[in-house]
């Protein structure tokens, strides 16, 4: 009883038991699993992986797949669409929120109220909900492909999905990428050493438009050189449905337009916090030094607004990511769709249920990462 | 005319700002409201007057015949005034949480009381009402016992997790937050799916639990970890003096934290456990993937019948503004309540 008394050796007690009952329940829960597994004539393992898939999958851009490939691939598959919807959607939603923040901080009394009822009424209704209703809009009250509306030329708006120009591929692009990235990396070299320049010299270096003129130019000249080899492809209506250009299934679009629509009515409040969070004395202080309006925006504004926007900015990016999970209830073949398919037809919930977790886990992880390294930064810039 | 001069004309940008929204609106929302309201069709035995306006005017007959389905689901027909009593319990439970006034322990009493009361009336089978499984529960009662529930069972379980991630035993702390970050880095639907099919698998030979109580389970478990982020970040807000002064008094660990540091933390933390609560509520119409006849189920069910096959978007608003009623009033009171509790602060009141 006396060991009871001691602080140490009680917490030592309570420890080992909270870790007993958690390992117990696990080991139970693993036992009954193991027992059920057996009787129903469950397969355990990821050797399913291998064996032939035997379903279509509605959408595969990027890599070629059949119904006689394997599951793995038709995961792969299912990786590849998830990534595709949420990148595109961080971008879109990522402009779209910052208008709609500026919106509400306008000095215009009618946008300023027309920006807070959309993200009164976007945050308001379940992102289910909201997909339901763009897909019921999109395939249900768009006119059919052979009277398709067409508000811009060669952009078709059908219950088939949106059909618009895309670019016609050439072996040149791959090498244009690779020369803007290596103007990028010039431009940053060149910023260190104008920002190294000016802190000895005092001397100031345009140093952002000359990486601008770097980093878009060396990409342009190639491209110029090399005798601008640009073809674009328009969709065309080839029976009952368009070929030819960039086609968004009414899946692909339904999914976009709602994901984009529902973070970027978070990300606008995010912004609108930002730079609310940036008090008047420091726009008054920028003033007096007198500095210019845009200096002070990149100086002064900016680097403390953006302290405050980006770290509820990347939780909505993978909430974003997490939402777009949600495809499965419009018939988008996301990762999770897919899983969900393999599992009702080999029954090896375990395993499919795994795979996304750990997926989205190491999504999420490693943008936990990315986050504390960046708080870390801020951190030694705070006063 | 100052004020319009001061908030729509003050220059040029702006006046073009606002002419284009004038115009717009002009162009949208004209044809809108005569869609919706002027040219609407409110009430029709059949379908065929709806088809006739179709592309001119909404067909609010939809709502008007199925609302029973998309209230109740498919709870037996002439028992419906049960849920119909439930729902009005449970916003009768709402709005009184709601006023400070009524921050009291017969509070909690209330609750219970209200929350067996509901059991009884869903189920019944005692006092002579008639025994209705849950596999017939459904519509907006679904909906709002799946978010109340959920809520009334996570809050104990987020407490104790966010006091785990702040305890100063390392096994427990690291057992907390693997729960938690476990839980918030994967999206809903994958702990709705194993709760769908891996919980059967978990349960010993013989043992099977419905599937309502399996998405409760998956629902409570999520939202847990969720508000238990909440609470740890109103525990945080604590000044470190009351918890010094409590040890000082000689208060043990649990009293320290029941009297002295929960108060305080909870009292801080209830505008964003009030958002908490919106995402939840939304979040339970998730529940549709994997089978629950919810609010959104009965209604997409709806326009699945043949006759209604083409009215979605008059479904779909209909859905729309029954969940915004309620978010939207959970937030603005939020909202008020957080301006409230920052007033109180800044008289240096309690906090």
């Amino acid at each position: 009883m006396q060991i009871l008394r001691s602080g140490r050796s009680r917490a030592l007690l309570f420890q080992f038991l909270a870790l007993a009952a958690v390992l117990g329940a696990l080991a139970y829960l693993v036992h009954n699993t193991m027992a059920n597994l057996e009787t129903r004539k469950i397969a355990s393992g990821f050797a399913f992986l291998a064996r032939e898939a035997g379903f279509e999958i509605g959408e595969s851009p990027f890599l070629a797949y059949s119904a006689a490939d394997h599951y793995g691939r038709a995961l792969l598959v299912g990786l590849l669409n998830t990534i595709r919807v949420a990148v595109v959607g961080i971008v879109l939603a990522t402009v779209l929120g910052t208008l709609v923040g500026l919106a509400r901080l306008s000095s215009n009394w009618l946008l300023a109220r027309l920006a807070s009822i959309y993200v009164e009424v976007i945050r308001n209704v379940p992102l289910l909900v909201q997909l339901f209703f763009w897909y019921v809009v999109i395939t249900e009250n768009l006119p059919g492909p052979r009277d398709a509306a067409n508000p811009l030329p060669n952009v078709f708006l059908s219950n088939r999905g949106i059909a618009m120009p895309g670019v016609e591929p050439h072996p040149l692009y791959g090498w244009l990428l690779i020369t803007f990235i290596a103007g990028l990396i010039v431009a940053g070299l060149v910023a260190r050493w104008a920002r190294a320049r000016q802190a000895r010299s005092g001397q100031p270096f345009a140093s952002f438009w000359v990486g601008c003129g770097i980093a878009l130019g060396l990409p342009l000249a190639v491209f110029l050189v090399a005798g601008a080899p640009l073809q674009l492809d328009a969709p065309q209506l080839s029976g009952f449905n368009f070929e030819g250009g960039v086609v968004l299934t009414p899946e692909y679009a339904t999914l976009l337009i709602g994901l984009v629509t529902y973070t970027a009515a978070f990300i606008g409040e995010i912004v609108r916090a930002g730079i609310l969070a940036v008090q008047r004395g420091q726009f008054e202080a920028a003033n007096a030094l007198g500095l210019s309006r845009r200096l002070t925006l990149r100086l002064v504004v900016l680097p403390q607004a953006l302290r405050v926007i980006i770290p509820p900015l990347t939780s909505q990016y993978l909430n974003l990511t997490k939402n777009s999970s949600l495809a499965v209830a419009i018939g988008y073949p996301d990762l999770v769709s897919i899983a969900n398919t393999s599992i009702n037809q080999n029954g090896q919930a375990i395993e499919g249920i795994a795979i996304i977790m750990a997926v989205y886990l190491s999504v999420s992880l490693s943008i936990s990462a990315f986050m504390n390294w960046y708080n870390q930064r801020l951190a030694l810039v705070e006063r | 005319m100052r004020w319009l001069r001061a908030n729509l004309f003050s220059n040029w940008p702006n006046t073009i700002a606002t002419l284009v929204i004038v115009w717009l609106a002009w162009k949208l929302l004209v044809p809108f409201f005569d869609w919706a309201l002027v040219e609407a069709i409110w009430v029709a035995s059949d379908t065929q007057t709806c088809r006739a306006a179709k592309g001119t005017g909404a067909c609010w007959a939809l709502i008007h015949e199925k609302h029973r389905f998309m209230l109740f689901g498919t709870y037996p027909f002439e028992l419906q005034w049960r849920p119909l009593l439930v729902i009005l319990i449970l916003l009768a439970l709402y709005v009184t949480s709601a006023l400070r006034s009524c921050w009291r322990p017969w509070l909690a009493v209330a609750w219970m009381v209200g929350l067996a009361a509901i059991g009884i009336l869903m189920w019944g089978g005692v006092l002579g009402l008639r025994y209705v499984e849950n596999e017939r529960w459904g519509g907006l009662a679904l909906t709002l016992l799946l978010a109340t529930f959920g809520i009334a069972l996570a809050f104990p379980l987020a407490i104790l997790l966010a006091l785990g991630r702040r305890s100063e035993l390392p096994v427990l702390r690291a057992l907390c937050v693997l729960y938690i970050e476990l839980i918030r880095g994967v999206p809903l639907i994958s702990l709705l799916f194993m709760a769908s099919v891996m919980l059967p698998l978990f349960l010993p030979e013989g043992m099977s639990i419905d599937k309502l109580l399996r998405a409760q389970i998956a629902m409570t478990l999520f939202a847990a970890a969720y508000l238990a982020e909440v609470v740890r970040g109103g525990l945080q807000a604590v000044p470190r003096g009351q918890l010094e002064a409590a040890q000082a008094l000689g208060l043990p660990y649990w009293r320290t934290t029941w009297l002295v540091v929960l108060p305080q933390a909870l009292r801080i933390s209830i505008p964003p456990l009030v958002n908490t609560f919106i995402g939840f509520f939304k979040d339970t119409s998730l529940v549709l993937i994997i089978g629950l006849f919810d609010l959104l189920t009965t209604v997409k069910v709806s326009i699945g019948e043949p006759q209604w096959v083409g009215f979605g978007v008059e479904a779909y608003i209909f859905v729309s503004v029954v969940y915004f009623v309620f978010c939207y009033a959970m937030s603005r009171y939020s909202q008020n309540l957080e301006l409230e509790l920052a007033r109180g602060a800044a008289r240096g009141g309690v906090r």
